[in-house]
């Protein structure tokens, strides 16, 4: 495999992420700060990613003691911990073949984790049932979709199968997609009605996909990435009654359901609608569902931990998603118990409740405060149109670039929006990622940044930009 | 999709997997409802899971990653000096200083690969080896189908194929099915404790041209399932066979620190082949794998690996890692890695319990293995290769013509039938050869023998019980 013909010619098609050469630029400041040249910025800030922890969001004191009690035992016998950490440390382990979580578990995960995962799911949809058998825990959540893509892709069909993707969407879907030799049918989400999915530009999508391959699923991602809308009640319904017309397999990304922060935003679930929409479309409706434990307030990133509920799916089919998920053995087990954590925190009158109570509802008014800031801030610049940010972990502003700037970079051989990035991160240190990665209307730019930080660090990042910005729609106007 | 038929074909075409594992949970779950049998528990021990069987983690391992888990542990006292300094440097590696973060490259911590590499040259004795070459997932089976989705392309004569051992480690076949590669299998001597023959290789490759496209050979060395240790001349062999056919080499050596059997040494491959010289060093493309579910840390259930990555071309390179880029290697186990392949040194607080733990780990293995070897092969109708490495015995079975019969009319392999009726008559799950692509009539069980001896006695005595029972039914 010398040679670069003999690829598969799926692997080949995955496009190179703009990323990579903003992080390798990145890399090459931060060597050069560690050295001491000298710069406008004593370090980077790096919010390209949904990652908190990296942003100085700290972790959960709860979930971490369990997790360190559940690697080191010795620590459930000392009373360095609360109560109910030791309690739930031990119950886990003892979940675990031979008492320990360094052992292989059930393909599905942890029997009574999945238990539990149904049971948060039934509360959590006010009651619609969740039935243990269709979930799977896997190394995070787009490893489970992955798996389901595999399963719906015929790499091999002439036309190639194609998937309905949102436009924005964050590249790991997409890669996937495209990995796995598939094709990827953009809907586009309406930047003026704050992102919003229309069911009108579902089918003009769909209509140009005719001849062009073969549409087999739907992928929505509510709260959305990097959109930061939050689908209604009303449009839900819509996409469903759309995906049962059509024939399509529904694939619902809901990892961002934990971080809903407009005040009159609710976050209702895919699985929720259908069953609520009652027979036919609840016991037909082809449905997956993910979730994990990167987003949310835990932000466990690092942990690879989540799961996907199947509905009404055959049970031969099932099957073999079984055979998918077991070639991997399982989840790794930390992710699973983490995971757990998320859905069965503490409850008022255990011991650790008053102190998670605390940490959580800090990140809250945190996130709410960045929310606030971040889109006063941004909007008050010329060049710049924020919409609402009602949940999801990023901020996604339209920026108007000046032809000249556009000119420039055409000339470098950039993206210009990656070229908005570039200078950027050299002149401010502020590392952020270019619409173009996540697909935009022809001709408008964006950007994308995180804004689970720490309030600090949302503060120093809004002046950082304030101040390229100004100057930057001054050189280039 | 409504049906099976709309399915992803090559997911369709992935081989009917032996469900012993579903019927140990639900002889597990009869067991908790109250039903009597004649075991109190299930005991697993068909896959190389150490500390299911109940053997115990390396403290020094657990200490660090705790301390990374939780950092107010870094001021406890209690815990030894040098796993408080270890985890510290560690958090230092990470994003935010937490293991939360999403590892700086999706390949994996930077700092984890410049210890891994330090590693890789120590043990090779100088052949040094570069961080950049090294790739990070969750497990080595999943590093192996980043590699293996990679060559896969083509169909029926142009499918890629793999020259694959027969027996292998029993996750493989699933996933050549998985990722379209096909499986064109090299059978190993058993009679000569499974060593490799080059005549097989080149007759399997001979074979394997006339129905696919041969890219890769796959090695499992120390031998999963057989315990086998390659000598030096069949590594370069191997190599020299790699070379002249232009094929991949797929180095499986995760086994390499259980290494018991007497005057027998692990060499790696890629030590082997700096030793010949620049005109195979320099042009045979290898990929290494490596993972904590090694013997010594048996950290199955934490889900790390690594490979590293020699003479490919850096545009291919530059695909695999970033093939890698759709999902994030996990924290924690490359943490625990770091400290696999950088464990305590002579002097530090941690250094005797880590050496006298792991010296216990080896010596029990090669204890039990030698017990259990002797133990099988005086049954009637088994025969079992001496294993000189590895977590594992795979006895071969001379299965009575009516038992065959008998599964044939039911219709699965004599091997699971045997499983089969063994776990529902005495509570213990074992490996059937079939899983470790042995097809014909040539049948096997396979047992990880790393487990607490009281344990492993329990379960040879009842395998005896049941062995005789079964020759007894059809004298």
């Amino acid at each position: 495999m010398s040679v670069l013909q003999e690829i598969s010619p799926n692997v080949k098609n995955m496009k190179q992420l703009e990323y990579v050469v903003l992080a390798r630029r990145a890399s090459q400041i931060m060597e050069e700060l560690r050295k001491g040249a000298r710069k406008p910025y004593s370090e980077v800030i790096d919010v390209s990613w949904g990652d908190p922890h990296r942003a100085g969001v700290k972790p959960l004191s709860f979930v971490r003691q369990v997790l360190a009690a559940c690697l080191y035992p010795e620590l459930v016998n000392s009373n360095k911990l609360p109560v109910d950490v030791r309690q739930r440390a031990q119950r886990l382990l003892g979940q675990c073949a031979g008492g320990s979580i360094g052992s292989y578990t059930a393909t599905a995960g942890i029997a009574e984790i999945v238990h539990r995962v149904s049971e948060f799911i039934t509360r959590r949809d006010g009651g619609a049932p969740s039935h243990p058998e269709n979930i799977f825990i896997s190394a995070g959540s787009q490893w489970a979709l992955q798996n389901i893509l595999k399963v719906l892709v015929n790499s091999k069909s002439s036309p190639k199968t194609g998937v309905l993707t949102p436009v924005p969407c964050h590249c790991t879907t997409t890669l996937s997609i495209m990995g796995l030799g598939a094709v990827v049918i953009p809907y586009y989400l309406s930047e003026e009605q704050g992102w919003e999915l229309q069911v009108e530009e579902l089918d003009r999508a769909l209509e140009s996909a005719k001849g062009v391959c073969n549409p087999v699923a739907l992928y929505v991602i509510n709260p959305g990435n990097p959109s930061g809308h939050i689908q209604r009640r009303k449009s839900i319904q819509e996409v469903i009654r759309f995906v049962s017309e059509k024939k399509l397999f529904l694939l619902a990304d809901e990892v961002y359901q934990g971080c809903v922060y407009g005040e009159k935003s609710e976050f209702i679930s895919y699985k929720r609608v259908l069953a609520e929409m009652g027979p036919p479309l609840s016991d037909t409706v082809e449905l997956a569902s993910f979730h994990s434990a990167s987003k949310g307030f835990m932000g466990e990133c690092g942990m690879r931990g989540g799961y996907v509920e199947l509905i009404n799916l055959d049970p031969d089919v099932m099957k073999y998603i079984y055979k998918l998920f077991s070639k991997d053995s399982c989840a790794p087990v930390l992710g699973q118990i983490a995971l757990d954590l998320m859905i069965n925190p503490p409850q008022p009158g255990d011991p650790s409740y008053p102190l998670y109570n605390v940490e959580t509802q800090n990140i809250r008014t945190m996130l709410v405060h960045n929310v606030k800031r971040a889109f006063e801030v941004v909007n008050s610049l010329p060049g710049f149109c924020c919409q609402p940010v009602e949940g999801g972990a990023f901020a996604f502003p339209r920026l108007h670039l000046p032809p000249k700037a556009i000119q420039k970079a055409k000339e470098v051989g950039l993206q210009p929006d990656t070229f908005y990035c570039i200078r950027l991160l050299e002149e401010a240190g502020v590392l952020i990622s270019p619409g173009c990665e996540y697909g935009q209307k022809e001709g408008t730019h964006h950007i994308r940044f995180c804004i689970m930080t720490s309030e600090v660090m949302m503060e120093e990042l809004l002046r950082r930009l304030t101040c390229f910005h100004t100057q930057f729609m001054k050189d280039f106007s | 999709m409504s049906s099976v038929q709309e399915m992803n074909p090559r997911v369709r075409g992935i081989r009917a997997t032996v469900s012993l594992q579903s019927l140990a949970a639900r002889l597990t779950e009869e067991i908790m409802q109250g039903a009597k049998k004649p075991f109190k528990k299930v005991t697993d021990v068909s896959s190389g899971d150490p500390q299911r069987a109940g053997m115990s983690p390396i403290s020094f391992v657990r200490q660090v990653l705790a301390v990374c888990l939780y950092p107010q542990l870094l001021k406890e006292k209690s815990l030894p000096l040098d796993v408080r300094q270890r985890a510290q440097k560690l958090l230092g590696s990470c994003g935010g200083g937490s293991v939360g973060s999403y590892s700086k490259t999706s390949c994996g911590i930077p700092h984890v690969h410049k210890s891994v590499a330090e590693f890789i040259t120590r043990r090779d004795g100088g052949v040094s080896s570069h961080p950049e070459n090294i790739i990070f997932s969750s497990g080595s089976q999943k590093t192996l189908s980043l590699v293996l989705h990679l060559m896969a392309s083509g169909e029926g004569e142009t499918q890629t194929g793999v020259l694959t051992p027969v027996p292998c480690p029993h996750t493989l076949p699933m996933l050549l099915d998985e990722t379209g590669v096909a499986l064109m299998p090299y059978q190993l001597m058993e009679g000569r404790g499974w060593a490799l023959d080059l005549d097989e290789l080149h007759q399997a490759l001979k074979t394997a041209r006339g129905r696919c496209e041969p890219r890769a050979i796959y090695i499992s060395n120390p031998g999963n399932p057989t315990g086998h240790v390659q000598d030096r001349k069949t590594m370069e062999e191997v190599i020299r066979f790699a070379a002249t056919e232009g094929l991949v080499l797929l180095a499986e050596e995760v086994y390499q620190d259980s290494v018991f059997g007497q005057g027998r040494e692990f060499l790696s491959y890629k030590k082997v082949l700096f030793e010949m010289g620049k005109k195979y060093s320099e042009t045979v493309e290898l990929i290494s794998f490596n993972s904590i579910s090694s013997a010594s840390m048996g950290e199955c259930g934490l889900r790390g690996g690594y490979m590293e990555v020699i003479n490919m071309d850096p545009a291919v390179n530059n695909y695999l890692r970033s093939m890698q880029g759709t999902s994030s290697p996990p924290v924690l186990p490359q943490l625990a890695l770091e400290v696999m392949v950088n464990p305590p040194s002579p002097g530090d607080p941690s250094y005797e319990t880590y050496t006298q733990e792991i010296r216990r780990t080896l010596t029990t293995l090669s204890q039990n293995a030698q017990r259990a070897c002797e133990f099988l092969n005086d049954l009637p109708g088994m025969n079992c290769q001496p294993a000189m490495a590895g977590v594992f015995l795979y006895p071969s079975l001379h299965l009575p013509p009516q038992m065959i019969e008998e599964a044939k009319m039911l219709g699965v392999e004599a091997d699971v039938l045997y499983c089969q009726r063994f776990l529902e008559e005495e509570g213990v799950c074992l490996g059937s050869g079939c899983e470790n692509g042995q097809e014909d009539q040539n049948y096997h069980i396979r047992l990880c023998v790393l487990a607490p001896p009281a344990t492993l006695e329990e379960v040879l005595a009842r395998l005896r019980s049941f062995h005789l029972l079964q020759l007894g039914r059809f004298p």
